[in-house]
């Protein structure tokens, strides 16, 4: 069961976003996606989203066509998380927590709902924060609020869609190195525990390397790696696609790889 | 999981339930008010206990002017009021901008140049009945104006909030030219129509005017009503209205259509009646917060008491003369909005 792009392109006026990527992200399996910027990792988490439409190729939930599935029944087994949401509407954190369940038959405004949006709150660890309105929040605690809201969209499966798609795009941008730890384990045990896929967009690749089943590198527009990170991450591709040597090591926790640039030979000492 | 903490929101509730009843207050005051005050002053106990019980004792004059000029003169301010609140609190959640306004997208400067050509063309006009002829005019000049700042506003089949402000200028600006020329060329009786039209009041709101308004307006409400839970999901943004399972395009295509309606018909019998879109929406969020659920029939609520007290302010100022009621809004409303300009927190300014 997965989410699947096949020879995908996306062409804006002449800019090539994608080119016949093709990529499949597993459910109960973390895909994280790695690439410098402007390789498409973005687009093609929009692509995956239903947001952004493609030129070529398809793209499949299950087998079934993303073109035919209407929005709320998109947005009931998948979730997004955009790399900004600028609130501008003070909106209490459960509120915008509350939100994420509006494509379920309660539209967040049941006690239900509520115990959903607390949990993922919790989950979050911004449930200290639930009365606080959320434009006054911290740009780190803002991130964690809208986290849980997508987590409460997708917080239990329903019957027509019983497996879920979570698509994050640098969900810990934000974080200080603690939370942004702690959080990614949590929700690699809730993709486990719920059967759920999910996708990361992640520009730090040593953490990537910690938390992914699998990895995919992408380079201006294409999928040039995929598959587990101590064989997709060596140093003659990144070299290849970030331009900067990289030193690869074993992690000292032994989770994982330590992925380190090297400065440029003409830097001063 | 743990269930939410009993007594989360607990105390946000109870303020938003004391604001709501504190509205509720204000309409009936504010509809006492303006069947009491007037050229004829009422004694309000006496005239009411007349219409429930109609006793041969009873003045008829009273009767009168309490059944067939100030009642429906009430009803008519409420639902102006709250139909030109609620579309504002609507325009403001679409445009996810707390200063918008319904006459944002052309509504009103359509509605206007509708009602200039009728008044420039009184006597070219086929015999329709005479109060309806105008308003019937100026809510296809609303509607009209909508329709042409919509479509130059979609591009490629998606419209843009941008695009929308933009072609709303223009079509104003060009409305507003075209109704100088109208004036321009008007003799003097029509001259003083156009700008009494222009200024906002009440008094073309007679018992078959809010037969007709009651159930258009209603209905517009009640439709923005329903797309409150759609509304605070843009206010996210609409790429996360659309995550969300919210079909954005049809969103904006219904929520505007239904701006139209409310403030086509409303302005159509009363004229411009400026900043009740603007504040009340804007002033109530602040106290019930923004979601729409609340927000809508919190600004109905607040948009009805606002016209009310100001037609009956407007009716007594320069009693037995009548000031337009749009200029009364108006002097209101521009210090009121500047103060909250002046005193808009960082998280809400536009």
């Amino acid at each position: 069961m997965s989410l699947v792009a096949e020879r995908v392109c996306v062409d804006l006026r002449g800019a090539v976003l994608l080119r016949d990527l093709s990529l499949a992200a597993e459910c109960a399996r973390v895909l994280a996606i790695v690439g410098p910027s402007g390789a498409g990792k973005s687009t093609l988490l929009r692509v995956w989203s239903g947001e952004q439409a493609f030129d070529r190729g398809a793209v499949r939930f299950e087998g079934c066509p993303i073109d035919r599935l209407p929005p709320t029944a998109l947005a009931r087994m998948r979730a997004v998380l955009p790399q900004q949401t600028a609130l501008r509407f003070p909106l209490r954190a459960l509120e915008v927590a509350l939100l994420g369940r509006l494509p379920h038959p309660g539209r967040g405004e049941t006690r239900r709902d509520r115990d959903i949006a607390w949990a993922a709150l919790e989950l979050a660890e911004v449930a200290h924060l639930a009365e606080r309105l959320a434009p006054t929040l911290s740009g780190g605690e803002q991130q964690r609020v809208q986290l849980a809201r997508v987590l409460a969209q997708i917080w239990e499966p329903t019957v027509e869609h019983p497996r879920r798609y979570l698509l994050l795009d640098e969900p810990t941008a934000n974080l200080d190195p603690g939370h942004a730890v702690r959080i990614m384990g949590r929700l690699r045990r809730f993709a486990r525990a719920t059967d759920t896929a999910l996708v990361l967009v992640v520009h730090d690749l040593g953490a990537a390397s910690q938390c992914a089943d699998d990895l995919a590198l992408l380079h201006a527009g294409r999928c040039v790696a995929h598959g587990a990170p101590a064989e997709v991450l060596t140093p003659d591709r990144l070299e290849a696609c970030f331009g900067a040597r990289f030193d690869v090591v074993p992690a000292p926790s032994g989770i994982g790889l330590a992925v380190l640039p090297r400065p440029p030979d003409d830097l001063p000492p | 999981m743990t269930p939410v903490p009993q007594g989360m929101s607990r105390r946000s509730d109870r303020r938003v339930r004391s604001v709501l009843a504190v509205l509720v207050a204000l309409v009936v005051l504010g509809f006492s008010l303006e069947l009491a005050v007037g050229a004829a002053a009422l004694d309000l106990p006496r005239a009411v206990a007349c219409l429930v019980a109609p006793d041969p004792a009873c003045d008829p004059g009273d009767r009168y002017i309490l059944l067939v000029l100030r009642l429906p003169r009430a009803l008519g301010a409420m639902v102006v009021g709250a139909g030109l609140a609620v579309a504002g609190a609507a325009m403001q959640g679409l445009f996810r901008n707390p200063l918008a306004d319904p006459g944002l997208v052309g509504v009103s400067s359509g509605a206007a140049l509708g009602a200039a050509l009728a008044i420039a063309l009184d006597r070219a006009l086929p015999a329709v009945p005479g109060e309806f002829a105008q308003p019937a005019l100026a809510f296809a000049g609303g509607l009209l104006a909508t329709w042409i700042v919509h479509t130059l506003a979609r591009v490629r089949g998606q419209t843009s909030v941008v695009g929308l402000l933009l072609a709303g200028i223009a079509v104003s600006a060009l409305a507003g030219a075209t109704i100088g020329l109208l004036g321009y060329l008007a003799d003097d009786r029509q001259l003083r129509d156009l700008s009494l039209w222009l200024l906002g009041g009440l008094g073309g709101l007679t018992r078959p005017v809010v037969l007709v308004l009651v159930p258009l307006v209603g209905l517009a409400g009640a439709l923005l009503w329903r797309r409150a839970r759609d509304l605070d999901a843009l206010l996210l943004g609409e790429a996360e209205a659309f995550h969300l399972g919210v079909d954005v395009e049809r969103l904006r295509r219904r929520v505007i259509a239904e701006v139209a309606l409310a403030v086509g018909v409303c302005v159509a019998f009363t004229g411009i009646i400026g900043f009740v879109g603007l504040i009340v929406p804007h002033l109530l969020r602040g106290l019930v917060g923004p979601r729409h659920r609340l927000l809508v029939p919190a600004a109905a609520l607040g948009g009805a008491a606002l016209l009310l007290f100001a037609d009956a302010a407007a009716r007594t100022i320069l009693a037995p003369a009548e000031l337009p009621v749009g200029i009364l809004t108006s002097l209101l409303g521009a210090p009121v909005f500047l103060a909250l300009l002046a005193r808009a927190r960082p998280t809400e300014a536009p």
